[in-house]
């Protein structure tokens, strides 16, 4: 059983591995100046204002969970779907029940003109 | 000797715990949200490892893709987020580690009396996929989890709705603003 | 020797089977070392593509803009990138100062990770795929997404505030397009009822799910391509605005493997549409011969990513605020209304023994109608609008400059 599962870590762990030992080929293999000035952040051009971690307006948080709610109802609508043939005509409606609820939320935002890029 | 399944189990348990300790001690929020990423990668490992493969990858679509991510940008939308040199502590530390300690207590002695521990546990009744197939119907049939699933949905669109009231300052104010 | 031909994949699998137990190894040691060969055998062949693939790209957009492209190195340049390789092999790798170090360089090992990881459930041939899991669609989707994690991981420790900007451009913009392409992914796992990918592509066998569910195909592919950041979506390495966004800090290999995994992703993302629309390794006799398989499905997938490069070619960069309105004002909500539709097609169909691909056809362009009609009362309001406010400012300008005449 576990046994596909076994497949995706060793994959994903060559997914790491392949590239670390290309990077690590590049390391050994490159020279090693450092100085400060080619150090220093966005060396090429002027430096940056004032704090780097800057704070970000409050639209990003709003795309995020945006997100995060239609992230959950998919959640839900895949075992709806794999169950799909199974499923009665009524049962159907349920689901589309499900996702026009969803779909009010994403008429509210429009509305409230949350969706425009600032 | 330990199989295959115990020795992931462990490295995952370990790695878990440490990143969990490690997000309530970081300093920088930055660095706790990525430690609170690697917590929540342990937790799927151990879904996977309980054969509830359905739930592993929710957890990492959901927990490590969504509301990670949420987690980082709200962090983002804090002032000073790298470097907090405030006092982790205040006054009313020891009374926390109480509260910690009688909690880990109880459920230390909780799971003990449990007949959990040593049991074997019953196998399937069925495979993964026709488990799959039966959660997508329960959640849809009258007599089970209908309520539950459309309140769901409703609870997510009261999540969307506040969070909008909440942190939206409305088109009108600003456009005033430019205005005046 | 025929056995060879006839399924390669399991001949070669169990010849190394043998040989490892005539070793004397425990069979389920043998199985596990087995999947240590697969997965690296798998891992390197990818990372190997990208060489053909970024020459295939600038080979194809060069013919596109009528130049040459790269021809010097080896014929017709095909080991140019070879060199770009061994070239980015011998750059200093800079850190700047401030940087997070762990973070930083672990983020473009999470990007390749991520696009690699895809890899595990997609069905090569009948007979070849990585992890046969039955929660397949969703893992896509899962582990698809941790490439996104590494561009924010980038921007944010590099200790820049151009990289800064862009990582959180792209991933405002990567989880808006996410949304559209669940729900676009949902509609093929309704329609085989399962979310294994070998069994949607069983499902595939007589009608492609293209044909049953265009607007989902396309609605898929469009998002993708906007996670991938691909032209016309590639504003989050915007030149003039940002630099080059969340690698502007990286450099030699560590900036190369951010390089590798988008365009790795590119073709990971035409491998996705050619399994979950196209059919993925169908083709006349492909059960019979799994090498055939192989092929229809290299054969559909380099189609599709000749029409990603295509698209590259052609369009150009979307700014931000229109592929914002695109995405929540035109995808999500046809993803929405598709889905609604094929639902509802789909049930109708078996309940009252309707012809099925008739009936999803018709609801199809039924919704291409109203999408059509849609799109063009809109374009009138946004026309008169602009109409009317140009007239107001010439009012304005006229009533404005009168004492002068």
């Amino acid at each position: 059983m576990l046994e596909p599962w076994i497949f995706i870590a060793l994959l994903l762990g060559a997914g790491m591995l392949l590239p670390g030992v290309t990077i690590v080929a590049n390391w050994l293999l490159a020279p090693k100046k450092p100085n400060p000035i080619k150090q220093s952040i966005y060396e090429c051009g002027i430096e940056t204002v004032g704090e780097t971690y800057i704070q970000l307006k409050g639209g990003y948080y709003i795309y995020a969970l945006i997100f995060v709610v239609f992230d959950i109802e998919a959640v839900f609508m895949f075992p709806w779907a794999v169950a799909f043939d199974k499923l009665q005509l009524y049962m159907v409606m349920e689901g589309v029940i499900f996702i026009l609820i969803l779909a009010a939320g994403l008429a509210y935002a429009w509305r409230k003109g949350v969706l425009e890029w600032v | 000797m330990l199989t295959l399944t115990q020795i992931v189990f462990l490295v995952a348990a370990a790695i878990t715990l440490l990143a969990s300790f490690m997000v309530v001690t970081c300093r920088s929020m930055v660095h706790a949200a990525l430690w609170l990423i690697m917590a929540l990668a342990g937790v799927a490992v151990f879904f996977v490892l309980l054969n509830a493969g359905f739930l592993a990858v929710v957890q990492v679509a959901v927990y490590i893709d969504a509301i990670a991510i949420m987690i980082i940008v709200v962090v983002m939308l804090t002032r000073h987020s790298m470097g907090i040199q405030d006092r982790q502590t205040n006054k009313t530390w020891w009374a926390a580690v109480i509260a910690a300690l009688l909690m880990f207590g109880g459920l230390v002695l909780m799971f003990t009396q449990a007949p959990l521990l040593g049991a074997e546990a019953p196998a399937l009744t069925m495979g993964s996929e026709a488990l799959l197939e039966e959660l997508g119907l329960a959640l849809v049939d009258v007599d089970r989890y209908i309520v539950p699933f459309e309140v769901a949905s409703v609870l997510l669109l009261t999540a969307l709705v506040g969070s909008i009231i909440v942190a939206w300052p409305g088109r009108k104010s600003q456009d005033l603003e430019d205005q005046s | 020797m025929v056995a060879f031909l006839n399924d390669p994949f399991t001949w070669t699998g169990s010849l190394l089977r043998s040989w490892l137990e005539g070793l004397g190894l425990a069979p389920d040691l043998v199985t596990f070392l087995l999947q240590v060969v697969g997965a690296f055998v798998l891992g390197t062949t990818l990372l190997m593509l990208t060489f053909i693939l970024i020459w295939a790209e600038r080979k194809i957009v060069a013919r596109i803009q009528d130049r040459l492209g790269p021809n010097r190195v080896g014929p017709y340049g095909v080991f140019q990138t070879v060199a770009d390789l061994l070239k980015l092999v011998t750059k200093e790798l800079i850190t700047p100062t401030g940087a997070d170090v762990i973070p930083y360089n672990l983020a473009p090992l999470l990007a390749v990770m991520a696009v690699v990881g895809v890899w595990a459930v997609i069905p090569l041939a009948p007979t070849l795929i990585g992890a046969s899991i039955n929660v397949g669609v969703l893992y896509i989707v899962a582990v698809g997404a941790i490439g996104t994690l590494g561009i924010m991981v980038a921007g944010m420790s590099s200790n820049n505030k151009y990289a800064l900007l862009g990582a959180f451009r792209t991933v405002a913009m990567m989880v808006s397009y996410a949304v559209p392409m669940m729900i676009a992914l949902l509609i093929p796992v309704l329609l085989s009822g399962s979310m294994d990918m070998e069994t949607i592509v069983e499902a595939q066998s007589p009608i492609a799910f293209i044909i049953l569910a265009p607007f989902a195909a396309l609605i898929f592919f469009v998002s993708s391509l906007a996670e991938v950041g691909r032209a016309p979506f590639d504003l989050l390495e915007a030149e003039s605005e940002i630099v080059a966004g969340f690698h502007i800090e990286y450099s030699g290999l560590k900036f190369g493997m951010f390089f590798v995994g988008e365009f790795l992703h590119a073709f990971t993302i035409s491998a996705l549409t050619a399994t979950l629309f196209l059919g993925g390794w169908q083709g006349p006799w492909a059960e019979l011969y799994p090498l055939l398989g192989l092929f229809y499905f290299i054969i559909k997938t380099s189609i599709v990513y000749f029409v990603v490069i295509w698209i590259r070619g052609s369009f150009p960069r979307i700014r931000i605020d229109h592929i914002n309105n695109l995405n929540w004002k035109l995808i999500t909500p046809l993803a929405l209304a598709s889905l609604i539709v094929a639902a509802i097609a789909e049930k109708v169909a078996t309940e009252f023994g309707i012809n099925r691909l008739g009936i999803h056809v018709g609801a199809n362009a039924f919704l291409f109608m109203i999408t059509l009609a849609a799109i063009r009362l809109n374009a009138r309001g946004a026309r008169s609008r602009v109409k009317a406010n140009s007239v107001n400012k010439s009012v304005a300008a006229s009533s404005g400059s009168s004492p002068g005449s």
